[in-house]
């Protein structure tokens, strides 16, 4: 400027739409490339336990935006084929990608038509390749996958998860997100590979009803998915049972009982 | 044939005085040396059905399959080269998927057929390259009902109630004029074009052959797929009983 005062802009003597002048110029690499460097929306956890007849599931249907409980009704968990569900934490954007490719590939395998189905143990490898992949691209599906499926022929059941690593493992139970910290512990405790499906029902609205008081992106609507001997299942969403805020008593009425 | 020797045959690149590409017209007739293809769109669905002529008996039932799937709602019958028209299944796969891609929704078949018509289209203008040497039924339910397109390997797609290719073309063309489209359902379809399929299977030049059938209606959860084995038996037997019943 080349007054020492300020001047005040006049309409028309000022440029408002040219183009913007910048003092030094903006260096823009050519090779620049976007990332997923954190997750915009996320779902929590996931948690996954094997029982006498086959696999249960549950999670809730909270995607939050940071810490905003942004979209209260979202499933997290999605069938792919006759005989696999995968449940999500993580990016929401990020596994409706994932949909894509495997609603494509079990297509692709159908389309063959040969009899043969992918298998749930296929379908997790296939998802730790593709999320290994693209860990070392440095650009990461930002998820926490469980896979959990169960085959009618062999009667065997199969839990999985897949980590935004690659990692991959099979387990008899399973969490993810804030889940590995709190529901974990409590599923060492209460676990035995013998359990029975209402046993496992209850562990795992026990978890979730925790996770609802201790996790701060986790909400009470929940849903629970089933893979076992009458095909696969994806309950419509409930809410858990919990404290009764309504009566006006303190949930912890002295700290001596903590 | 007139066009031999006159020169105007060699290249697809060239039209002859009379206004033809004589390439085009020997790829015809290499569709017309094929198995029957006939295909009916009823009014809940649409059905397949193609006479695949075995040329050994030491072949596995399942091989040399002239009906593909492309997409859940998307089914493909073949006429002529196998081989050239596994080009076209692949092709119509990446198109399928790709639209599913861009667009979030499953393609509509008349979109698909078009394509893939192009992609036939496109050989036919150059000299490096031939047509395609078959003809394909693309057959399917969109949010537009059930859908029959006849691609031919000059590139041209049209839309049919009902349709046939190959050797017994126009016999089966003339069974197929009687039907009443708007009235049959998927079930009836099978029986006829079981029927018609056996009818006009010429015993003589052509030992054997399996009827391959496939369907895509409500029955069938809007998915196209081979026609399950108690419905193909009913109409198998049904086409053999009315062939040795003609044959009386």
């Amino acid at each position: 400027m080349s007054s020492k005062h300020f001047r005040f802009p006049v309409f028309g003597q000022v440029d408002y739409f040219g183009q913007p002048q910048h003092s030094a110029a903006s260096y823009t690499p050519s090779e620049e490339k976007q990332r997923t460097t954190d997750p915009i929306v996320t779902g929590s956890s996931v948690i996954a336990i094997k029982y006498n007849g086959g696999v249960v599931m549950g999670c809730d249907t909270l995607c939050s935006y940071g810490s905003l409980a942004r979209f209260n009704n979202i499933q997290r968990v999605k069938q792919f084929g006759p005989k696999t569900i995968v449940g999500y934490s993580g990016e929401h954007s990020d596994f409706q990608s994932i949909t894509q490719l495997l609603d494509d590939l079990v297509i692709d395998d159908q389309c063959i038509d040969d009899k043969s189905q992918l298998s749930t143990e296929e379908i997790w490898n296939y998802l730790a390749r593709v999320l290994y992949n693209r860990r070392n691209k440095v650009d990461p599906l930002w998820n926490n996958l469980v896979v959990m499926g169960f085959d009618k022929k062999t009667d065997k059941s199969f839990l999985g998860k897949v980590d935004l690593y690659g990692t991959c493992f099979k387990d008899d139970y399973i969490a993810t997100g804030y889940g590995q910290h709190i529901a974990l512990p409590l599923l060492r405790k209460a676990y035995s590979p013998d359990m029975t499906l209402e046993q496992a029902q209850k562990l795992i609205t026990d978890c979730l009803r925790v996770l609802f008081y201790r996790d701060a992106r986790s909400s009470k609507r929940v849903q629970l998915s089933y893979a076992n001997a009458n095909g696969m299942e994806i309950s419509a969403p409930i809410e858990l049972e919990t404290y009764n805020w309504d009566i006006g008593e303190a949930a912890v009425k002295s700290f001596d009982q903590v | 044939m007139t066009s031999v020797g006159s020169g105007y045959d060699l290249s697809v690149s060239t039209f002859s005085p009379d206004g033809k590409i004589f390439q085009i017209e020997y790829a015809n007739k290499a569709v017309e040396n094929s198995g029957t293809v006939v295909a009916i769109r009823a009014k809940d669905g649409v059905v397949i059905g193609v006479e695949k002529i075995i040329p050994s008996k030491m072949l596995e039932s399942t091989s040399n399959r002239r009906i593909h799937s492309i997409d859940l709602h998307v089914g493909i019958g073949i006429a002529g080269f196998l081989t050239d028209a596994r080009q076209l299944v692949l092709r119509a796969r990446d198109e399928a998927k790709q639209y599913k891609q861009v667009y979030g929704q499953p393609i509509p078949i008349k979109v698909l057929s078009q394509r893939i018509a192009s992609f036939c289209h496109a050989f036919t203008l150059y000299g490096s390259v031939r047509p395609f040497g078959c003809s394909i039924t693309v057959v399917g339910i969109d949010s537009y009902g059930p859908q029959l397109f006849l691609i031919e390997p000059s590139g041209s797609c049209i839309g049919y109630f009902g349709t046939a290719m190959g050797k017994g073309k126009q016999a089966a063309k003339n069974e197929l004029e009687k039907v009443k489209f708007a009235d049959i359902t998927c079930r009836e379809a099978i029986k006829l074009v079981s029927k018609i399929i056996y009818s006009v299977h010429d015993e003589v030049k052509d030992k054997d052959f399996e009827l391959e059938l496939s369907w895509i209606s409500t029955e069938s959860n809007n998915v196209h797929q081979m026609v399950p084995a108690p419905l193909k038996d009913e109409a198998e037997t049904l086409a053999k009983q009315a062939l040795e019943e003609a044959n009386m």
